[in-house]
């Protein structure tokens, strides 16, 4: 069994490898776009970022004349430590808590921080002047740290579904896979030998990327180097066996497209490839939480910008080894070689 | 003689369409087989339910007296009629992948130069002409030694240097010891190739043996072909059965004399009157009712 799959997964390798447009295409667009985006909105984000420690999710406005400020968003924080690591960090610009005693914390290096200190002040009346002031710092999390993991995360994505999606219904068509199915080659093996193919690729293609652009940008990594490898692994395996799924029994490159589609661009708008969910309203995130990119972003970004553990990202983790498990075992028992 | 292959009444239903429609034939031990029959009569798909790559909707395919299995799968080679293989993949590594899936194996150098691929070995799939193809994909169906091999129309598409060719691989493979099974609307070729045939049309199977025993039953003695516009008057007083096909007259008969001096008062033109031996393609015209298709 074993020489079969090597077999089969050896000769995609050749395939994929040896087909140079298809190759270039998935290491210099990841590229391209980490370094444009970076050029583009690395120096400032376009609005100002306010935490609120509070109790629940929904933030009332009449507690203080400060959450009526303009061209301010203000997202609501429950884990403090959480809040006061973003202010560290410059992700977002302040912090407040409108509790019996008023506090609020600032980065001093952070620019916008400042300003949005003096928007506080300004809207506290005169007989609360008593505001805490607290400082939290560290350095800022640039835009390039913030959006390596998400532009690695999507060229995964793209890499996983369409290389196995569109690929096996691409044989399926030609009629490749037909002539393997007169072989002593089961529908496990051949399944098996694609998915460990296209894994092994995505890893190689990632970790270039990111040796690439970790060396050039500098981005930050804060964690574990293994873990990170984890994460990518089982968040490859993942999106892999998705691809799977699609294209189990799908006949048409067409279909096999409009299927992808539809699963790509909900994944790219919502596990935060591009933006931060934070203060997005909870139907969204519940949303992002069934899509495995959501985690596998997650856990990349608790490594690298906050050194989270391999005990930190367990949940993701377990998460993704789960949403693999279902997906390749759903895509092998509905797997059909032909068009009949 | 060994049964090699068994169909046994086999069924294929698409909705509105009986593809195949109780086929049933045996196949011996280390004969070319032909199954032969006009486009849409049914024939890939009934093979391609043999090779177990098509489910029947009925009926039984039995190897050596058992359901075809794990065996069959391990001694069958197979030659589509369209095949795709993997792009950017050379000749070698093809061979070298189809090989790897199978316990039997057949010497890699053995095939290289059965089907003479030598010189294609670090060839890209993709810069193949025909004819290299369809060498490569009978190279790939001989990886495991076969004892049965399928070839479902492999000559289609070639020029005449390329079929020939190919037939001269297949009587080689035939002189092995293999049993083949090939399927064609060639009737030369089937009858170069094939000791023994069934002729299938709209699903069924309406004759099944032998060419020569075949043509014999059907055909007695010599065919005297005539163009129909060189008749000065009709046929009357013509003794033998009388064929008219596409715009020929052909006479059946066992005295050609005899049958040129009758013929001689009813044709203006002697000189196109031509004198063969009845062919499979005599046969399968009449049997099919209709012309070859492309």
């Amino acid at each position: 069994m074993l020489r079969r799959i090597y077999a089969i997964f050896q000769a995609r390798n050749r395939e994929f490898l040896r087909d140079r447009a298809a190759l270039s295409w998935n290491l210099i667009l990841p590229i391209a776009l980490m370094f444009g985006l970076s050029f583009a909105f690395g120096n400032d984000r376009d609005a100002y970022t306010v935490g609120v420690l509070q109790q629940g999710t929904e933030i009332n406005q009449d507690v203080h004349p400060f959450l009526k400020t303009k061209f301010i968003h203000f997202v609501a924080y429950q884990d403090f430590d959480l809040a006061t690591l973003k202010v560290s960090r410059h992700q977002i610009d302040l912090l407040v808590e409108f509790a019996e005693t008023p506090r609020y914390w600032i980065n001093p290096e952070s620019p916008k921080g400042y300003f949005a200190e003096l928007a506080l002040l300004q809207s506290t009346s005169s007989g609360e002047t008593n505001i805490a002031k607290q400082e939290a710092t560290g350095d800022a999390v640039g835009y390039a740290d913030w959006l390596l993991p998400g532009i690695l995360g999507m060229n995964m994505m793209f890499s996983s579904l369409f290389g196995v999606g569109y690929v096996v219904v691409r044989y399926r068509k030609n009629g490749f896979l037909k002539r393997l199915r007169a072989t002593p080659l089961t529908s496990f093996e051949f399944i098996a030998a694609q998915v460990l193919s296209r894994l092994v690729l995505i890893l190689l293609i990632t970790t270039f990327i990111y040796t690439g652009t970790h060396l050039i940008l500098g981005t930050r990594m804060e964690g574990s180097y293994f873990t990170l490898f984890l994460v990518a692994l089982v968040g490859a395996a993942s999106l892999v066996s998705l691809g799977l799924v699609v294209s189990a029994r799908v006949t048409s490159e067409e279909l096999a497209g409009g299927l992808l589609n539809l699963i790509n661009w909900p994944m790219m708008m919502l596990s935060g490839v591009w933006f931060s969910l934070e203060g997005a309203p909870d139907v969204v995130r519940s949303i992002a939480n069934i899509f495995p990119l959501t985690h596998v972003l997650n856990a990349a970004r608790a490594v690298m910008l906050d050194g989270a553990t391999l005990i930190d990202v367990g949940p993701s983790l377990l998460a993704l080894t789960a949403m693999s498990a279902v997906f390749f075992a759903v895509g092998a028992k509905v797997f059909r070689w032909g068009q009949y | 003689m060994t049964v090699a292959l068994e169909a046994r009444n086999i069924r294929k239903q698409y909705p509105g369409v009986t593809a195949v429609d109780g086929a049933s034939f045996s196949v011996c031990e280390g004969i070319c087989f032909g199954l032969l029959g006009p486009n849409g009569a049914g024939k890939t798909t009934t093979v391609e339910i043999i090779e177990g790559v098509t489910p029947a909707t009925s009926g039984e395919v039995l190897y050596y007296g058992e359901p075809a299995g794990a065996r069959f799968r391990q001694e069958a080679g197979i030659q589509f009629q369209n095949t795709a293989l993997q792009d950017f993949i050379t000749v070698r590594e093809t061979i070298e992948m189809f090989r790897a899936l199978y316990t039997r194996k057949a010497d890699f150098d053995d095939i290289v130069q059965q089907c003479s691929l030598g010189d294609l070995l670090d060839r890209d799939n993709r810069k193949l002409s025909g004819g290299q193809r369809q060498r490569l994909l009978l190279a790939v169906a001989l990886v495991n030694k076969p004892r049965l091999i399928f070839l479902d129309e492999p000559t289609t598409g070639l020029d005449p240097q390329a079929r020939r060719n190919f037939w001269d691989l297949v009587q080689n493979i035939r002189a092995g010891g293999a049993t083949i099974l090939l399927t064609t609307h060639y009737m030369d070729e089937a009858q170069v190739l094939c000791d023994e045939i069934a002729i299938m049309d709209a699903g069924k199977i309406i004759t099944q043996g032998s060419p020569e025993q075949l043509l014999r039953a059907r055909y007695e003695g010599l065919i005297i072909e005539l163009p129909i516009s060189d008749l000065t008057n009709g046929l009357s007083g013509i003794e033998h059965t009388v064929y008219e096909k596409l715009g020929i007259i052909e006479v059946v008969t066992t005295d050609v004399s005899q049958s040129l001096q009758q013929l001689r008062p009813h044709v203006s033109n002697l000189n196109q009157i031509k004198i063969r031996q009845p062919n499979l393609e005599d046969l399968f015209l009449d049997l099919t009712g209709h012309s070859l298709r492309a």
